[in-house]
């Protein structure tokens, strides 16, 4: 048999779902066995998102127009998509600038406000991405599979998630192990 | 006095007239999910999430505030009902700015208990995203209006229990909004004794000591029915 196409994706999120993933610890070794990490932040250094994914994890929300263009890759690519963590299915913190009302109150206080006299707002292209006006959880854009919620979620809820479907079998999601938000 | 005889699930139960199903469901023990009820206060029926069926009834009713009557016939825990309980989280979730990873009352908040209790791992629904204020006005509270579900637990206990009426709820729809004294800020109203009942009486981490920060907020959840017992009941300790 195959080996089952892994990848994990870093959006607008802090990075702590991965921390949480690398702290599977011994359990790496039998996902290693299971799959082929074909693109990953924190196990693999290639640059594009293949094609035929089997499964990817998904951190983050969808904030600036990389994430979108991304995630609508990810999408087109992967057979089962996750949403991993609280950032990919609440848009939790990063979300907090939508009560502002659009991106200009935040470009203009970590650009200008927090700067020294020589702050501004990058305005070239493709320098910088460009903020998205609001941001979203990624269900809100593209179909999702599985919910895997959590801030982060915890080692053993992910291993209790992604065990499963190493067995291409479908994790139960619930009870407050499962599914607790934060 | 007298008794009325009921079906709840399948379960046949007797209670005292004038018993809510609600009640006669937990003597049962029967789980029926609530928010806005709280024992030792009033009940209003804000948050719908005890919605039962009565058979001959094509209307689903709120059981904290319905009395069980002889020889209902109640089920509560149809498909329809887990159906509609979940899509009530999802909206409650959508409609303020609950972010459970900063929260005080991480851990410690029942509408993330009930979002678990029915099988929430996502919402549905567009986020609104409401811009909302935080009053840190009074010298010991906070309010974040973010975090508020309208349940209005806070208005009852303050004028049920400590009687002093600082909470109400003012404005329509969307904007509705738990004000205190005369929509003035907390820590001008002379009416507040700082008793700290609402802090113990909020579900969520809306009202909250000041000083606590990320899932640090604990609640005395059955404060409330203690007082309500020691008045009625005198029952002095716990």
């Amino acid at each position: 048999m195959d080996k089952i196409k892994f990848a994990t994706v870093w959006l607008a999120g802090c990075s702590g779902c991965h921390m949480s993933f690398l702290d599977l610890d011994e359990f790496l070794f039998d996902v290693a066995e299971a799959v082929d990490v074909v693109y990953s932040p924190v196990a693999s250094d290639i640059k594009h998102y293949p094609d035929n994914v089997d499964v990817c994890l998904v951190e983050g929300a969808i904030a600036n127009e990389e994430n979108l263009e991304l995630l609508l890759e990810v999408r087109k690519k992967t057979k089962f998509l996750i949403s991993f963590g609280d950032c990919a299915v609440t848009a939790n913190v990063p979300a907090m600038r939508n009560m502002l009302n659009g991106t200009d109150p935040v470009l203009k206080r970590c650009y200008l406000e927090l700067s020294d006299d020589s702050g501004q707002i990058p305005k070239d292209p493709h320098i910088v991405p460009e903020l998205l006006e609001k941001v979203q959880p990624i269900h809100h854009i593209v179909d999702v599979d599985l919910f895997l919620p959590g801030c982060p979620p915890s080692a053993q809820r992910i291993k209790d998630a992604i065990a499963p479907l190493l067995k291409e079998e479908k994790p139960v999601m619930k009870g407050r192990e499962m599914i607790k938000f934060g | 006095m007298s008794v009325n005889t009921l079906k709840i699930d399948g379960i046949d139960v007797a209670v005292e007239a004038g018993t809510t199903i609600l009640k006669a469901a937990k003597q049962a023990g029967i789980p029926i999910p609530t928010l806005c009820h709280l024992e030792g206060v009033s009940d209003v029926g804000a948050c719908r999430l005890c919605l039962v069926e009565i058979k001959s009834n094509p209307n689903l009713v709120p059981s904290c505030v319905t009395e069980a009557l002889e020889a209902m016939e109640i089920l509560t825990q149809t498909e329809q009902l887990q159906e509609y309980r979940k899509m009530i989280v999802e909206l409650l979730f959508a409609e303020g700015n609950h972010v459970c990873a900063v929260c005080v009352a991480n851990n410690n908040c029942q509408l993330q208990d009930v979002a678990i209790e029915v099988g929430m791992d996502h919402t549905r629904f567009n986020y609104r995203f409401p811009q909302r204020d935080v009053d840190l006005s009074h010298p010991l509270f906070g309010i974040d209006h973010n975090r508020c579900i309208l349940c209005t637990r806070c208005v009852r206990v303050c004028a049920e229990i400590e009687t002093a009426h600082v909470w109400n709820v003012a404005f329509r729809g969307a904007a509705a909004k738990i004000v205190s004294g005369l929509n003035q800020p907390w820590g001008d109203v002379d009416a507040c004794t700082s008793c700290g009942k609402c802090v113990d009486a909020c579900p969520t981490g809306s009202i909250f000591r000041k000083g606590d920060t990320t899932a640090e907020t604990t609640k005395d959840r059955s404060k409330v029915e203690f007082l309500s017992n020691a008045r009625e009941k005198h029952q002095w300790t716990r």
